[in-house]
């Protein structure tokens, strides 16, 4: 587990060793990259600024768990328990609303029950499709993105339904 | 379609707020979405600038051209439109390893790189290239070998085994990676 936490310092020396031998002047280098970064956030934060609002104001309004609540005697049928779905929904509009459940999850079920389990591997198994689209196609200015977002979303919607398949396998 | 989306998400959690008599959440929402953003954005600019240093550094000596070379072969199959030896394939590595290993600050900056020289290849600035699509659809999967959000939040409840949720995240992760890539070949060749 800890190995991850060697990454990092094992990925800056062996860049900053390489540089070094390869004789460019590493400091200089470093200094102009990272110029780059304040374009990058001034452009990241109009599109980020408007997807924020629309998902905050959606997430927030309770409407999910008003709809999720005419689902759940349908769910206890096929066996699937009900307090994994809002983290399945929440998954590719934003990743700290679907954290924030997780701990919920935790909190009342422990972390190694079978309902923490699905609900950890359905929040670990995707990215937060909403916030990649816009933050890559927001920062470099595309307006027409094509099939993205529709794929990202199936994919998504794929996921869920093999979490549900496979991990009763596992646990 | 995310103009679309967007409109939906906020009229929809609108009405359902006033309906419910809940229009001080909204108004909280609405005032407060600024702050959130501009807080995402001063938590991410300083790490994304420490990386795009990094990598400046990785691009300046040569080893994002050796990386990327070592890795075409495989990128080519499913990146068939971008020319061996082009940049954008040192970054498009680089962020796909950072994603794996769970580096989600590092993935990020690589990312932006990879789309902006993807970029430059694209003939329509307006329009996203296929190439970009793909790249985008890789980043939604989120295919990742350590979940380190997630298990660190397991170690916090003190989880007995805190990263046996590695192999299924992984193993699903991979397959609707798989089933995105197939989605998305078969949307383009449709059009």
């Amino acid at each position: 587990m800890n190995i991850s936490s060697l990454f990092i310092p094992i990925i800056v020396l062996v860049v900053i060793i390489y540089g070094a031998y390869k004789k460019i002047n590493v400091y200089d280098s470093f200094v102009n990259g990272a110029k780059e970064g304040l374009p990058m956030a001034i452009s990241m934060f109009f599109s980020l600024l408007a997807m924020i609002f629309g998902v905050n104001i959606f997430l927030k309004s309770g409407v999910i768990d008003y709809f999720l609540s005419f689902l759940k005697p349908f769910l206890i049928l096929i066996n699937v328990p009900f307090e994994v779905l809002p983290v399945a929904i929440m998954r590719p509009f934003s990743g700290s609303f679907g954290l924030a459940l997780l701990n919920d999850i935790y909190k009342v079920y422990g972390p190694d029950s079978y309902i923490s389990v699905l609900a950890s591997i359905i929040q670990g198994s995707s990215d937060t499709t909403l916030y990649v689209i816009t933050l890559y196609f927001g920062t470099i200015g595309i307006k027409k993105i094509k099939h993205a977002l529709w794929v990202g979303l199936l994919a998504d919607l794929f996921m869920v339904i093999m979490a549900l398949i496979i991990v009763p396998l596992f646990f | 379609m995310i103009n679309k989306l967007w409109i939906s998400l906020i009229v929809i959690g609108s009405l359902f707020l006033i309906f419910t008599g809940n229009a001080s959440i909204l108004n909280e929402q609405i005032l407060s979405s600024g702050k959130a953003t501009l807080e995402l954005v001063m938590q991410i600019f300083p790490l994304v600038s420490l990386w795009l240093g990094i990598m400046n550094i990785a691009k300046d000596s040569g080893l994002l051209d050796r990386l990327s070379h070592f890795i075409y072969p495989l990128l080519h199959k499913i990146f068939p439109l971008i020319p061996k030896g082009h940049e954008s394939l040192g970054y498009i590595s680089s962020n796909i390893i950072a994603n794996m290993f769970g580096l989600g600050n590092a993935a990020t900056p690589f990312g932006l790189k990879a789309m902006k020289s993807l970029n430059d290849l694209n003939k329509n600035k307006d329009e996203a290239s296929d190439s970009m699509v793909t790249f985008i659809i890789i980043n939604t999967c989120g295919l990742c070998v350590i979940p380190t959000t997630i298990i660190s939040l397991r170690m916090l409840y003190g989880s007995k085994d805190p990263s046996s949720i590695m192999i299924p995240c992984f193993l699903i992760s991979f397959i609707s990676l798989l089933f995105g890539l197939l989605i998305d070949r078969i949307w383009r060749h449709h059009k």
